[in-house]
């Protein structure tokens, strides 16, 4: 689509930031990217993003669509002709939804207690990580990818935490491996 | 595409189970309801979401989806040929996905605090933050609505179900607590929306009773008391 403007506001350590650049790079949308200093967020962000003040945001055409994985849902449905990103069957959309929404509740709030100094049982913490790892390995089976031949939705979702594991590891004092 | 095989495993005084059976009235799709229990929850439920060991669960064909906003999203693509549910335009959909999360992430959770919330104080910050949060949903529907009579526009859509299956238990909360939530002074906008929304043919008889619903709370409670006794 000639002529739109794409804007993306994030922070370069963001897993969620990164969901947006990946869906971006597959679809080969030209956009214009702007890090955002957390500590000193912007007016456009702010006003973007006025509810939650978050990154990303994702604007097109002036329009911001906030949320990670409802603007990779987004970008897909603009830019449909190439690399869909979630599955046409219904079922299998549902599925994704799911595990992409799993990963948000899931992942995120337990990969932060691995290395949070103020966590009271960092055992535990690790332990909950660790499982929540196992019951996403169990999703994907033999697949190359959570989308099957293809990376998908889930895969998007899921691999901004992957460069995550060497901090959580380090600071955490666990392994991700076994 | 055929109806047949469609059962929604939850328990009445859920809003999120009450979601799913609009969802499914608005499309006109027949279904089995199978009422669990929470405080023993079926061998059905803990094999079919095993992750949260939660209701609602949709089987279509047998197979399993769970979580409501999935399940929403799964009616609407899975029968095409009813009435659609999301907005057809793409930015439309991503700003309808958005206030959902927000009803499920800030809203809802507010709700259902303050039936479980006894002291005087911490009653008084929960309704201060729902007063913002309910500003914040008035200005949405404004801008979203567009002068029409929902979310949705002319007709009920995602937005106004997920929203809309709040409202028994923001009502059970008015009547346990003797005072308006969705006042329509503050927000006369939404409080017009939902007379349209309750009134709605479809959906009024599935609406839940708030009435049966602080009936039903004070029941559970009971039983928790006397269970940790």
């Amino acid at each position: 689509m000639a002529n739109d403007e794409v804007i993306l506001l994030d922070f370069w350590p963001s897993m969620f930031g990164m969901r947006l650049r990946i869906a971006l790079a597959e679809k080969e949308v030209k956009y214009e990217y702007k890090e955002e200093d957390l500590r000193n967020k912007s007016p456009l962000l702010l006003q973007m993003n006025p509810i939650h003040k978050k990154i990303p945001v994702l604007i097109h055409n002036g329009k911001p669509v906030c949320e990670s994985n409802i603007a990779v849902e987004y970008i897909d449905e603009v830019w449909k002709d190439k690399a869909p990103l979630l599955p046409s069957d219904p079922y299998e959309r549902a599925q994704a939804r799911f595990w992409a929404d799993y990963i948000d509740k899931k992942l995120y709030h337990s990969s932060r207690k691995t290395w949070s100094t103020k966590e009271e049982d960092p055992e535990a913490a690790k332990k909950d990580f660790i499982e929540i790892l196992k019951a996403l390995e169990g999703v994907l089976g033999d697949r190359p990818y959570f989308g099957g031949d293809n990376f998908g939705f889930v895969d998007i979702a899921l691999i901004g935490f992957y460069g995550w594991f060497y901090a959580y590891e380090t600071y955490g004092g666990f392994s991700t491996e076994t | 595409m055929a109806t047949k095989g469609v059962k929604l495993l939850g328990v009445w005084a859920s809003g999120y189970v009450n979601r799913v059976e609009m969802a499914l009235k608005t499309k006109s799709i027949t279904y089995e309801f199978i009422q669990d229990n929470l405080f023993y929850k079926s061998e059905l439920l803990l094999k079919a979401n095993p992750v949260y060991k939660k209701v609602p669960i949709l089987f279509h064909d047998e197979k399993p989806i769970c979580e409501s906003l999935v399940i929403l999203q799964y009616i609407d693509e899975a029968w095409s040929n009813g009435p659609c549910i999301l907005p057809s335009d793409p930015y439309d959909r991503a700003i309808a996905r958005f206030w959902a999360s927000y009803v499920d992430q800030k809203w809802f959770p507010l709700v259902l605090d303050l039936l479980n919330t006894e002291g005087k104080t911490e009653k008084a910050a929960l309704l201060e933050k729902m007063s913002e949060a309910s500003v914040l949903l008035e200005e949405a529907f404004i801008k979203i609505s567009k002068g029409k009579s929902f979310f949705g526009g002319d007709r009920i859509g995602h937005l106004d179900i997920v929203l809309g299956s709040t409202l028994g238990w923001v009502k059970a909360n008015e009547i346990m607590n003797e005072m308006k939530i969705l006042d329509e002074r503050k927000m006369p906008s939404l409080a017009e929306w939902d007379e349209r929304f309750c009134s709605d043919k479809v959906l009024k008889d599935i609406i839940q009773q708030p009435e049966k619903l602080v009936e039903t709370f004070r029941e559970f409670r009971e039983i928790k008391k006397a269970a940790s006794n």
